[in-house]
């Protein structure tokens, strides 16, 4: 059986496969299904300084192989969850990744740090990206400056390892990470969501309640998959891939394009056992092949 | 309450009328999960090109001696129409049981009033045969647009008094649920209803006119099913929650309608 352990910045993980931000929960609603300790990781909802609403419904509208959201960060706040969620999950046997988004770059830096006291919180993603609020999120993750000077209080707050997470709606997503690598991440993770839309025909209305959505599934997985490929060629740190990864055969896609983990998302809805089936999956793919570590087969397309 | 993802195995399919269909299905594996009247399961689409997620169904009934699990579907769009395909012995991918469920008798003299509008009749038969488990026998006020839209009415019967109405006067009182005449003939004790939104808000209004308890169960949009990615929310005066987690079976001072 090949070596499924994989190592992002000094984060030791047990295989490659971590569970998207937005799609798992605290992982805790999983837990009847999978075994999470058989996960590389887990990076839990979008987690705020001070709590958000969200959006108003409808915050979701289905597309052919994939789906749009905008729920909008809706969350109880950082308090909120070291008094109350960290209890619950600080024993799950896997890594727990916060991910972490603000308004600016005081309430990224104030956040982080909170999470930074937690023993059993190895890592948090940066959620530069987010397309689904006005202010912050996905604001910053549109311009280099806008990037480094989040990552740069960020890390000033933050010891542990520092993922950041990269928006696709931009015109070189090179640039943004070679920018977040300057100012300090560990690694980086891509991508979030595509900016999209839906129209009801017969309400001739936007079905989504702020007229636009991040769209996620199989459909923008060749998107992600350049992308990551893109990235992993321009940049030193670690990359973790994500974006309509829906199976194994996906997930080595996007190791051989270079990233060193993928992250599962919207397949989670599908089945909510699938992290776990692509962790196997990319066993098997490696026993076949006669590889010994899945490090091998990362970065190995040219 | 414990949740599984099952590869259910098909019984039977019946279809009832144009637009409806009655499937049943056993778990090839072992026994079936309990399930509380008011969940729901997540079932897996199998031959759909346009939709991507599963479909939420409500458990229409669950015969633990047969072990057998049954859903009401009305086919609304290519997702649900799909399941029509669906032949003795297909599989039926399932994630169940999910949700909050409706509030049970605590003692036999409650009178219940289960009200359904269109295919919100669907968990309501689960309802009233457990309540008849348990000794209470339930009145169901059922309402469709036509005579040949009200599904199943034997089964209802079969679990208590059934009042109807149609909107055409086809069958029962003419008009909708909220204007039958039992509502101002009889007292009861709680209320469930499952139905169209401008019909729940009308029974709400009644409850609260009345001064009787009453839980409504909403249908809105949802895609994990299990209270993790937050599309389904209805605003409360608890601020957003997850209908598939924290209901989708609401007590209506929970609510802002």
């Amino acid at each position: 059986m090949a070596d499924l352990r994989v190592n992002i910045a000094g984060l030791e993980l047990a295989n490659p496969v971590l569970t998207a931000s937005g799609t798992f929960g605290y992982g805790i609603e999983y837990a009847d299904f999978i075994d999470l300790s058989r996960l590389g990781g887990i990076i839990v909802k979008g987690t705020t300084l001070h709590p958000r609403e969200g959006n108003p419904y409808p915050r979701m509208a289905e597309t052919a192989q994939g789906m749009l959201n905008c729920v909008g960060l809706q969350n109880k706040g950082v308090d909120y969850f070291c008094t109350h969620i960290y209890p619950q999950i600080k024993d799950v046997r896997t890594n727990m990744i916060v991910n972490v988004s603000g308004n600016s770059p005081e309430d990224y830096a104030e956040c982080a740090a909170r999470i930074n006291e937690l023993e059993c919180i190895p890592a948090i993603e940066l959620n530069i990206s987010c397309p689904n609020v006005k202010h912050g999120g996905m604001a910053f993750g549109t311009t280099t400056d806008g990037a480094a000077s989040v990552v740069k209080a960020v890390r000033e707050a933050y010891g542990k390892t520092l993922i950041v997470k990269l928006s696709p709606n931009v015109t070189s997503i090179t640039d943004i990470a070679l920018a977040v690598q300057d100012a300090g991440a560990d690694a980086v993770s891509l991508i979030n969501t595509l900016m999209g839309m839906a129209i009801d025909v017969e309400k001739r209305k936007r079905i989504l309640s702020i007229g636009t959505g991040g769209l996620s599934g199989p459909c923008i997985k060749p998107v992600a998959l350049r992308m990551v490929y893109q990235v992993a060629h321009a940049v030193q740190i670690p990359v973790v891939g994500l974006g309509g990864i829906s199976n194994a055969k996906d997930a080595v896609e996007f190791l051989l394009a270079g990233a060193s983990a993928i992250e599962i998302g919207t397949a989670n809805f599908l089945d909510p056992t699938i992290s776990v089936k692509v962790a196997e999956g990319i066993g098997e793919y490696l026993d076949k092949h006669g590889f010994a570590s899945v490090k091998e087969i990362v970065g190995l397309c040219e | 309450m414990m949740k599984y993802v099952l590869d259910l195995r098909v019984t039977r399919v019946e279809r009832l009328g144009e637009r409806h269909l009655l499937l049943v299905a056993t778990n090839p594996m072992g026994a079936l999960p309990d399930m509380c009247p008011g969940q729901f399961a997540q079932l897996r689409i199998d031959d759909s090109k346009e939709t991507f997620l599963r479909r939420p169904i409500s458990i229409h009934n669950l015969d633990r001696e047969k072990n057998e699990v049954s859903f009401l579907v009305q086919m609304v769009g290519e997702g649900t129409s799909s399941l029509r395909k669906k032949q003795p012995g297909s599989v039926l991918n399932a994630v169940l049981p999910l949700g909050r469920g409706f509030t049970m008798p605590t003692s036999a003299a409650e009178q219940f009033l289960l009200v359904g509008g269109g295919i919100g009749i669907a968990p309501l038969l689960f309802m009233g045969r457990e309540m008849l488990r348990m000794g209470v026998r339930p009145a169901f006020l059922l309402g469709a647009r036509s005579a040949s839209d009200l599904l199943l009415l034997d089964a209802y019967r079969a679990c208590g008094d059934v009042y109807v109405t149609t909107e055409d006067g086809s069958e029962g009182e003419r008009g909708f649920v909220t204007q039958h005449s039992v509502l101002q003939q009889k007292r009861f004790d709680r209320i469930a209803v499952c139905g169209p939104k401008p019909m729940m808000m009308a029974m709400a209004s009644y409850a609260r006119r009345e001064g009787v308890p009453c839980e409504v169960s909403l249908e809105n949009m949802m895609a994990c099913g299990l209270g993790a990615c937050l599309c389904c929310v209805e605003d409360t005066v608890d601020g957003n929650v997850c209908v598939c987690k924290e209901g989708p079976v609401f007590g209506i001072k929970k609510l802002k309608w």
